[in-house]
């Protein structure tokens, strides 16, 4: 069992850090921490994938000298932190925006605990 | 022109737009709306072109940046997209027109940034259908929904809270599309949609492409407000400004049903969701669950927006009972009911809008008499309701009636019942409405000569019932809402020529 989850410590990482960051979103009553439950789980995706394009023995995907290291098989595979740079441009927006509507609750409500918020629309 | 560039040239308008028309409102106000409307009109000539063309020569695939696919990004434009391009792109053109008016009240002086959120929810809708890439679909699933959670939370109190939930529901959503994006990368060491196709077929058979497909589906099940996903759409829906729920409402889960479709069509293998994951089965008895319970909560509301949130619940489950029976015929009528819904929702989204214009009200009581005091508005509202009901030749029917059909071919008597209970249920919260509007006396005071639009330029509260003072609303908030009413029965008349000509040779 624990041999098992040292083989893929890195899956196993980004599925606890999904349960958790699920959890604060679900769970937590404060907006704030939903957000940071969301940041969370992003940040367990982008850890997915960059796990995903690591290979034993690899260097950076950068061409040095020409004729060293020219096999696709000595350079861990680009692509995959190419995706998470946008991934992360995509997080960055959500949680901007997301920061602004926490402002303009905060100005509005004078609260950013959910229950109360909900409370004051129904009334 | 050269025909080959259409299937860049439907987003890119709208993207354009979305920059300039705030950054020209700052200097002119004014030139905001026209603007938006220009952007959008010039994606739906696009989208109809891509469509002849389509029907002319087949398919298009354009390399996105010269970069031959598929290490490049590819938009394709086939039947399907076309057609669900065509269908957002004029249906929105008409709500824009028919909610000017609204988004004047309800933006202020902060137009520019309206229309630009607007193009931008367009543009992404738009990019999802073109694209050909999986990671890029996500891209632009994101960047509409983003402009959707700005434009919901712009509605007030109750719009902001609903808002930021819709917000934190619908990243979850985009975060696990995205993980199962990943897990079918690692499994197959490409994204494009064509290219995964490819390789999946020659060999499906590893555990990460099932967990991607679960995660895939999953992610676009909170998108399309799939049960038991469909928390956030009520409330986001009915408290969202009444400029932005007419257009959202018919187009923007529609997208996320057409992703669904598209990984159906384009990116499993034929079978593969339904026998080395049971996603098909999860689709079948979650939509039946779906029309049941959308249309059981429809009835419950005395809110005339809330009642169409839950109804268009229930007519998604409808789109996705037809995925999940997957038959050729089922999916043409799951994506003939792409086109039906968008157009009847957005027609009675546009009557209820040009109601509360009128009379500050939404809510079912307060429509006594408003049959005899607006009726353009009460007419384009029944022509969408009788669509919804499914009553021929209206388009909803013939949507409906395939899908009994496909259920019955394919052996699923269950799914031909609840089709045929849903329009019994739709018939009894739609009707009621009717019967209120045109058989009730109205209960408020009777006409005085000058019809005014007391709310309107009174300020009064705005949702206040006042029906005496309501007469109908001004031609361009009219015209649209019966522009798409009568679409209805002409895309009812059209269906077998749709159905053949566009649909079939698209599945």
């Amino acid at each position: 069992m624990i041999e098992e989850i040292a083989a893929r410590f890195p899956y196993w990482a980004t599925a606890a850090l999904i349960v958790i960051g699920l959890y604060g979103m679900i769970a937590k009553r404060s907006l704030v921490k939903k957000l940071i439950g969301m940041n969370i789980m992003q940040s367990a995706i982008i850890l997915f994938f960059i796990a995903g394009s690591l290979r034993e023995g690899a260097s950076v995907p950068i061409l040095f000298e020409a004729g060293r290291g020219a096999s696709a098989e000595d350079f861990v595979n680009p692509l995959p932190h190419v995706l998470m740079l946008t991934a992360i441009v995509v997080g960055v927006a959500i949680t901007g925006v997301a920061l602004a509507f926490l402002v303009r609750l905060r100005e509005e409500f004078g609260t950013l605990d959910e229950e109360s918020l909900l409370e004051q629309v129904r009334r | 022109m050269d025909m080959g560039q259409l299937p860049i040239l439907i987003p890119l308008p709208l993207f354009v737009m979305a920059l300039v028309v705030p950054l020209a409102a700052l200097a002119r106000p004014g030139a905001a709306f026209p603007l938006a409307l220009a952007a959008a009109a010039a994606s739906a000539t696009a989208s109809a072109l891509a469509l002849a063309a389509v029907l002319d020569g087949g398919p298009m695939s354009y390399a996105l940046g010269g970069w031959a696919p598929p290490l490049g990004i590819e938009y394709v434009v086939d039947h399907v997209a076309a057609y669900v391009s065509v269908v957002v792109t004029s249906v929105s053109l008409l709500v824009i027109v028919g909610t000017r008016r609204w988004a004047v009240r309800e933006a202020g002086d902060r137009l520019g940034p309206f229309y630009g959120l607007v193009l931008l929810l367009l543009a992404g809708l738009l990019g999802m259908v073109v694209t050909g890439d999986l990671f890029n679909l996500f891209v632009f699933l994101e960047i509409s929904s983003l402009a959707a959670y700005a434009l919901v939370f712009m509605g007030g109190r109750a719009g902001m809270v609903a808002g930021f939930r819709y917000l934190v529901l619908g990243t979850i959503g985009g975060a696990l599309y995205l993980l199962g994006v990943g897990f079918v990368y690692f499994a197959t060491g490409t994204l494009n949609m064509a290219d995964v196709a490819r390789i999946l077929e020659v060999d499906s058979s590893g555990r990460a492409v099932q967990a991607g497909a679960v995660l895939i589906f999953t992610g676009l099940g909170i998108k399309m407000a799939l049960v038991p996903l469909h928390l956030w759409l009520p409330d986001a829906y009915t408290h969202a400004p009444s400029s932005v729920s007419t257009l959202i409402a018919p187009v923007m889960t529609k997208v996320g049903a057409y992703a669904m479709l598209r990984m159906f069509l384009s990116v499993f293998p034929d079978g593969y969701l339904r026998d080395a994951v049971p996603v098909a089965d999860a689709l079948l008895v979650l939509g039946l669950a779906g029309i049941v319970l959308g249309s059981v909560a429809a009835m419950a509301q005395t809110d005339l927006r809330r009642m169409l949130a839950y109804s268009s619940i229930a007519n998604l489950a409808m789109i996705a009972v037809g995925l999940g029976i997957g038959t050729p015929l089922a999916l043409v009528a799951a994506l003939l009911h792409v086109m039906n819904h968008a157009v009847m929702k957005a027609a009675l989204f546009s009557a209820v809008a040009s109601v509360r214009l009128a009379t500050g009200s939404s809510s079912v009581g307060g429509l006594a008499g408003l049959g005899r005091r607006m009726p353009l508005t009460m007419a384009a509202f029944t022509l969408g309701a009788v669509s919804m009901v499914g009553i021929p030749p209206a388009a909803g029917f013939f949507s409906k009636w395939y899908m009994a059909q496909a259920g019955l071919q394919d052996g699923q008597w269950l799914v031909a019942v609840v089709v045929l209970g849903s329009s019994l249920m739709t018939a009894v919260y739609l009707f009621r409405v009717l019967e209120r509007a045109y058989f009730d006396p109205p209960n408020g005071h009777p006409p005085d000569g000058h019809l005014g639009r007391a709310p309107l330029v009174a300020g009064a509260a705005p949702d206040a019932p006042d029906v005496g003072a309501a007469g109908e609303s001004p031609a361009d908030v009219v015209l649209p809402a019966l522009a798409l009413g009568a679409a209805t029965i002409v895309l009812g008349v059209l269906n077998v020529a749709i159905v053949t000509n566009v649909l079939e040779p698209g599945v």
